[in-house]
């Protein structure tokens, strides 16, 4: 209680205040990225290779178009995606000696504070481009209205469950190159592999299990079988249980991370 | 000596160590030093590069925990208290940490923003600091076409944006021209006037002599000396200096036939100085021994030489 209770205290919201005061410059063309993104999908996927796809009418999709398969998929990695991006570069930079970090550091903010104003920029972010998506995706037909609102749900918590420990480690980064290799290895893998793009029962058993184990694919999963209807208790409770370790350990070690980079 | 409600910066026994603790290979920034800092004065921290100034700076500014010791400030704690010490201070950083994307004004009010003061009281204090600082003319401008003085302005304007008691300056003038120099020390000799306590670190002496009623020395993390700017040049050196450049080939030979000839002579790389209570007669003694300077030039001893004199180095070394 003592973390969400500092969550939420009006250090924070001061934080939050300055990412927003920074994203009046942006947001325009943030939203058009945000609309844009799933058109492009539904576009390419759903008019071009779903056709393909559609064409052999494979089992693994168990009677749905490619489109409504993929999109709730797209979604979540996406939405992780965007979390590793602004909790890395962002949080790395700030924490540099010139950062917005310092700046906040030397009034009464605390590490804490400056995280969790940071982290709530996040959830903000990722709940309008979850937002939008699903909008769009809906307006196409392949999202149900009535599980639409789950589905930004999971969303968001995936977004938090990335942004804690990228934001985590950006802050003990130095150099530039190093979130350049964490996203090239670690993250478009992530992206590729975790069951975005199709069924991993297609994996042999062996890639599947590594699958499993990956943080993505419970994000993944969790997104789109509430988004097809086909989420059974016992699946959502892992899904949710494993994105939520991620968060609070990703939150534990943020904050001493945050702690030691800025006092040192 | 004095009460509480007039010492405002109080350090006992202050060190800073980095590295983790118990490490052997730790490095000792600041070893165990003792000062106070009254209200409405101007305090130096004088030193060379690597002599623990901005250790101590962050250390008081409370972002960076003392290894050992006891700091208080405005009569709290600066290990449990730092959040209150903070919203008290203002703290206009070495490295200068303005935000490139917003405009000259923006970087004020966001920073304000963090006191929890509000947009009303905000707007009025930017105009009026953006006054103070000289800045009226750039308020919308974009930060990136300051110059280097107007940014350290900035950085100052937005030090004083919830009208803090005391304001820390670590190496306020490092990098600027003379005349941006001497438009920052004017400012800062108004806030003096104001009643705001100031403490700064500075490797210049002619800033410590401008600027500070009192300061310390410091050397490899430790005090050598403390006192008034006088004080300090009459305990510690002669009234005069003597400075000689010779030409490189006869320097070793030159710089021998002056031994002797002062109370005490100190060879820096390129020339030699030469303490002494009247400049003038030493230099005529220098020129009966035969010793022929390429230039000479008698001055008053200055806090440079008082640092000399402590360290046996110069301090922009």
């Amino acid at each position: 209680m003592h973390t969400l209770a500092r969550a939420f205290s009006a250090p924070a919201f001061r934080e939050l205040g300055y990412w927003l005061f920074r994203y009046r410059r942006t947001w325009r063309g943030s939203i058009v990225i945000s609309i844009g993104n799933p058109l492009l999908f539904l576009t390419a996927l759903g008019l071009g290779l779903g056709t393909l796809v559609d064409r052999e009418d494979s089992a693994y999709l168990h009677g749905h178009s490619y489109l409504t398969f993929i999109l709730p998929g797209i979604l979540i990695a996406g939405v992780m995606q965007t979390a590793f991006l602004e909790a890395s570069g962002p949080v790395m930079q700030s924490a540099m000696s010139r950062g917005s970090y310092r700046a906040a550091a030397s009034t009464p903010l605390e590490p804490a504070g400056i995280l969790y104003g940071h982290l709530m920029y996040w959830i903000l972010r990722a709940t309008q481009n979850a937002v939008l998506f699903t909008c769009v995706s809906m307006f196409f037909g392949t999202v149900d209205p009535a599980r639409a609102p789950l589905l930004v749900l999971v969303a968001v918590l995936v977004a938090v469950a990335f942004a804690a420990p990228a934001a985590a480690w950006a802050v003990t980064v130095t150099r530039p190159s190093q979130i350049n290799v964490m996203f090239r290895f670690v993250v478009l893998p992530l992206y590729m592999f975790s069951g975005t793009f199709f069924p991993i029962e297609q994996l042999p058993v062996s890639l599947q299990w590594v699958a499993w184990a990956t943080p993505l694919w419970h994000g993944v999963d969790l997104g789109r079988t509430v988004a097809l209807g086909t989420a059974t208790p016992y699946g959502v409770l892992i899904h949710i249980g494993y994105l939520s370790v991620m968060v609070v350990i990703g939150l534990y070690v943020a904050r001493r991370t945050y702690r030691r980079k800025l006092y040192v | 000596m004095t009460d509480s409600s007039t010492v405002l910066i109080d350090a006992q026994g202050l060190r800073k160590v980095y590295g983790r603790p118990g490490d052997k290979a730790g490095f000792t920034a600041v070893d165990g030093i003792d000062f106070q800092v009254r209200r409405g004065e101007a305090f130096g921290v004088l030193g060379a590069n690597g002599a623990g100034k901005s250790s101590t700076m962050r250390m008081i500014a409370c972002v960076s925990p003392p290894t050992a010791g006891s700091l208080r400030i405005l009569g709290y704690d600066s290990g449990a208290d730092g959040a209150k010490i903070r919203a008290r201070l203002g703290v206009v950083p070495q490295d200068d940490t303005i935000d490139t994307e917003l405009t000259v004004r923006e970087n004020l009010l966001i920073y304000g923003r963090y006191f929890g003061l509000s947009w009303k009281v905000l707007r009025e204090r930017s105009t009026r600091l953006l006054e103070f600082t000289r800045l009226s003319e750039k308020a919308d401008d974009a930060v990136a076409t300051l110059s280097g003085g107007m940014r350290r302005r900035l950085t100052i304007a937005r030090a004083l944006i919830n009208e803090p008691e005391i304001v820390l300056l670590d190496e306020p003038t490092t990098g600027l021209d003379p005349q941006a120099r001497h438009l920052l020390w004017e400012r800062l000799f108004q806030l003096k006037q104001d009643g705001v306590t100031l403490l700064l670190t500075t490797h210049y002496m002619d800033e410590a002599e401008q600027i500070c009623d009192r300061l310390v020395v410091m050397d490899a993390g430790k005090i050598v000396a403390e006192g008034a700017p006088a004080e300090l040049i009459a305990r510690y050196t002669l009234r005069e200096v003597l400075e000689l450049r010779f030409a490189p080939g006869e320097r070793q030979i030159m710089t021998d036939k002056c031994r002797g000839l002062a109370e005490r002579m100190e060879e820096l790389p390129d020339r030699l100085l030469l303490s002494t209570d009247n400049g003038e007669e030493t230099l005529s003694a220098v020129h009966r021994q035969g010793v022929q300077p390429l230039t000479a030039l008698v001055r008053r001893s200055s806090l440079e030489d008082v640092f000399l004199t402590l360290t046996g180095r110069s301090l922009l070394d």
